[in-house]
């Protein structure tokens, strides 16, 4: 972005990048501790809810928090879990495992709802507004706002630059937000939140970020067929011991069935392709008698962080604090994002009201002390040892270590477990890894990537810069190509990148405009070359009620 | 002058639309509504020919359910001066939408109507021809370059053929084609002024028009999903299964 263009600039106490559900409560909790407060909360996506992906089975603790009478308000969570399930799949076969309630009661389900979170998020939103709250949605958070040393807001991104970069007819430039405190809630890898974490050097001393890639269809199924509140979850096929992946099916809604497939990114066979794999488990006796019948409406994916506790950075630094999976609160043994999204943006509202009430430029540490005093540590703390034991032993020996962590230490076991590295670190090269030949979409149950991406209702304007930049694109060919044979082609679920054979070399296509921000070649690209920068605000997925 | 620009909500330009499992309609719920991108070209053109001094005031107008108000607060933020809703919760025919229109102009008394040329929902491209004969009033319709001068509206038309050019007595009702113009970007200060912008809410039912539909819809389908194509190895072989089995030849 040209430093020579003349900014307006507003100003308000507090700018929230992100209207999710950290950043609508943090929003929420803002007003309702401080009502003379100013609060601006700016969205990507084209509304509320445009760019939200979840499964969702919530846990309502921190809505209930927030909001004492949520039911009375009428919070979109109308389908309690009824029915609960855990398959280990083998190719033809699933099995139940018994008892899961008693084995891991953290994953136990009694008491939550099956959801769209994108609804919640939209409902959240309207909370918000009547609170007072100033929600700008189609506002992209583009640069950090950094004066003498210190966060004091964000710049919003110019609208209206063409393909060259230059300033076409409609060129509208952005706004410099300025905040006495700015709360990061841009979900996982967040642009801001990761150049704010090199700033000031969040990240030292904890472990790397693991992330999954979830991938998801909503699908409509005969109403005979429909079980509200049924709940299943399966891990085993198809993946190996050594990846880390399993699927979800829940029944919601009017004769809705959310399904979907996380992928943990730190796999190693680059052949692997999440899509795929998505794909070919709705063929599984276990989930196709589900969905036969049905027909499929939305498509959508989003990366997770999967690290947990050991890969939470410092929480606050000079003028903001990261709250959400910005941070990385999601729990993952529980498979439950919400709630801690939701509790993490609420301390962070605290903690920056606290931060406000002092006079000039102050951080709001109390945060981190809220933290630890607060439900969301302990439960960090004591589910921190299943992800990686999945990660160091494989998925067999990882599960049984999980069932011992939980059963006979409760989640407090006197040892921490690490992760060892990156995810993008974990690709092997090609001739190391077993292709995987993957069958061919039947139309009915299994689809290609192409109609799939048209259900997610993506659309970037299409004369603008590219946002997906390789920053050194002469490593291309001899990284990605030679030695990975293009693992972006697979692992983004959008078909952005494409491997061309031109004039017998290959080369690289960037299909910019499929993108629905999962932020996945952001984490995954063995070199870390792939810069995911924000487009053109409004840009991106459009995903409706029911995502 | 005023000008009056009729606005609709519709489904997002960018969702796939659905059709509702007992064909009866196209399922809106939860669904991204926006405003119909013709009638953004139409405010967008009522903004620029205030900016160029031809107009005064600004008034958008929509009809529909109370959901429909950020669609006025998306005109305003444009530079449309005030809105009026017109709210009714009815599914309304092109014939119902013009009656409305009519009083809202009778009583606003406008120099110019610029509307969009069909709403991207039911591409019925009726509303501003039912309208400028209610109204008994000049048609500009498909614009793709308008100009005001002298109390009288240049209107070059994008007709089947090539360009027409027609020169209209106001008042007059202006349709608009896609490339009159590119609508500009709501900035945030712009956003911010909008919401404090007056907008006033009108009952359908008390305007005295008769909005009861007069067509029935029977069924609303998909389209067919589109066969995979074959490849084929020699023109002999491309003929005769044009010949035997698509039978067009």
């Amino acid at each position: 972005m040209s430093t020579q263009i003349e900014r307006e600039e507003m100003e308000f106490d507090v700018v929230i990048v992100g209207g999710g559900p950290a950043g609508l409560s943090a929003a929420i909790r803002l007003r309702q501790l401080m009502p003379e407060a100013t609060v601006c909360l700016v969205e990507k996506g084209s509304e509320i809810g445009a760019h939200i992906v979840s499964g969702a089975v919530i846990e309502p603790r921190a809505l209930a928090e927030l909001f004492p009478d949520w039911q009375e308000r009428g919070a979109p969570l109308k389908t309690p879990v009824t029915e609960e399930k855990v398959l280990f799949l083998t190719g033809k076969r699933g099995f139940s495992i018994p008892f899961i309630d008693k084995l891991m009661p953290a994953m136990a389900n009694h008491g939550n709802y099956v959801v769209s979170l994108g609804e919640v998020c939209r409902w959240l939103g309207a909370q918000a507004e009547e609170l007072g709250v100033e929600i700008y949605p189609g506002f992209a958070a583009a640069e950090p706002f950094i004066e003498d040393g210190r966060l004091c807001g964000i710049i919003t991104g110019d609208m209206g630059v063409n393909r060259e970069g230059e300033q076409g007819p409609n060129f509208a430039p952005g706004m410099i937000l300025r905040a006495r405190q700015t709360i990061l809630t841009e979900g996982v890898r967040g642009s801001i939140s990761q150049r704010v974490m090199k700033q000031f050097n969040l990240r030292q001393g904890v472990d790397p970020q693991t992330y999954g890639l979830g991938i998801k269809e909503v699908w409509e199924i005969p109403a005979e067929k429909h079980k509200p509140g049924f709940v299943q979850h399966s891990f085993g096929w198809p993946m190996d011991d050594g990846t880390y992946g399993g699927a979800w099916l829940y029944h919601f809604g009017e004769n809705l069935v959310s399904y979907g497939f996380v992928t943990g990114l730190d796999y190693s066979n680059t052949w692997l392709s999440p899509f795929q794999e998505m794909q070919r488990l709705k063929t599984h006796p276990e989930f196709a008698k589900h969905l036969e019948g049905g027909r499929r409406l939305i498509y959508g994916a989003r990366a997770l962080s999967e690290g947990g506790f050991q890969s939470l950075p410092r929480l606050s630094f000079p003028g903001g604090v990261l709250a959400g999976d910005s941070a990385g609160f999601l729990n993952m043994p529980k498979i439950k994002g919400t709630h801690t999204a939701m509790k993490s943006g609420m301390l962070a509202a605290e903690a920056v009201a606290e931060a406000l009430g002092h006079e000039g430029p102050c951080e709001a540490t109390s945060y981190t002390r809220r933290f630890k005093s607060s439900w969301l540590f302990k439960e960090l703390f004591e589910a921190r040892n299943v992800r990686p034991a999945f990660a160091l032993w494989g998925n067999r020996l990882g599960a049984l270590y999980a069932g011992i962590d939980s059963l006979i230490f409760r989640g407090r076991a006197p040892w921490t477990l690490h992760f060892r590295h990156t995810d993008h670190e974990a690709l092997k090269p090609a001739d190391q890894c077993k292709p995987i030949a993957y069958p061919k979409p039947d139309g009915t149950l299994t689809f290609d990537l192409t109609s799939s991406v048209f259900l997610s209702g993506t659309n970037h304007e299409e004369d603008q810069p590219i946002h997906l930049k390789l920053r050194d694109p002469s490593k291309w060919l001899p990284v990605n190509w030679n030695i990975f044979r293009s693992p972006e082609s697979r692992y983004c679920p959008a078909g952005v990148y494409e491997a061309l054979e031109e004039n017998s070399t290959m080369r690289l296509q960037i299909n910019a405009q499929n993108c629905v921000h999962c932020k996945t070649c952001d984490i995954k690209d063995p070199t870390q070359n792939i810069d995911w920068c924000v487009p053109e605000g409004a840009g991106g997925p459009n995903y409706p009620v029911g995502m | 002058m005023k000008i009056v620009v009729p606005v609709k909500r519709v489904v997002d330009y960018n969702i796939k639309p659905r059709v509702k499992a007992d064909n009866s309609g196209v399922d809106t719920q939860g669904v991204k509504m926006s405003m119909n991108p013709f009638d953004e070209i139409a405010v967008e053109e009522a903004v620029r020919l205030r900016e160029k001094g031809a107009a005064s005031e600004i008034v958008v107008v929509t009809i529909g359910v109370a959901e429909a108000q950020p669609v006025l607060r998306t005109a305003m933020a444009m530079g449309a001066d005030r809105g009026i809703l017109v709210q009714t919760d009815a599914d309304l025919e092109p014939l119902a939408v013009a009656k409305l229109l009519k009083v809202i102009i009778d009583r606003e008394n406008p120099g110019l109507v610029v509307m969009g040329k069909q709403a991207i929902d039911d591409d019925m491209n009726a509303t501003g021809q039912i309208l400028a004969a209610r109204l008994n009033w000049p048609q500009g319709t498909f614009a793709s370059s308008v100009a005001v001068e002298d109390g009288r509206i240049t209107v070059v038309r994008e007709a089947d053929g090539g360009l027409e050019t027609v020169r209209l007595a106001l008042p007059a009702v202006v349709t608009t084609d896609l490339r009159l113009n590119e609508p500009r970007y709501a900035t945030m200060p712009n956003i911010m002024k909008a919401k404090k912008k007056p907008l006033e809410t009108i009952a359908a039912d008390t305007l005295g028009v008769d909005i009861a539909p007069r067509l029935e819809v029977v069924s609303v389908v998909e389209p067919p999903v589109r066969q995979a194509g074959i490849k084929v190895s020699s023109v002999a072989e491309l003929v005769g299964k044009l010949r035997d089995e698509a039978k067009v030849i």
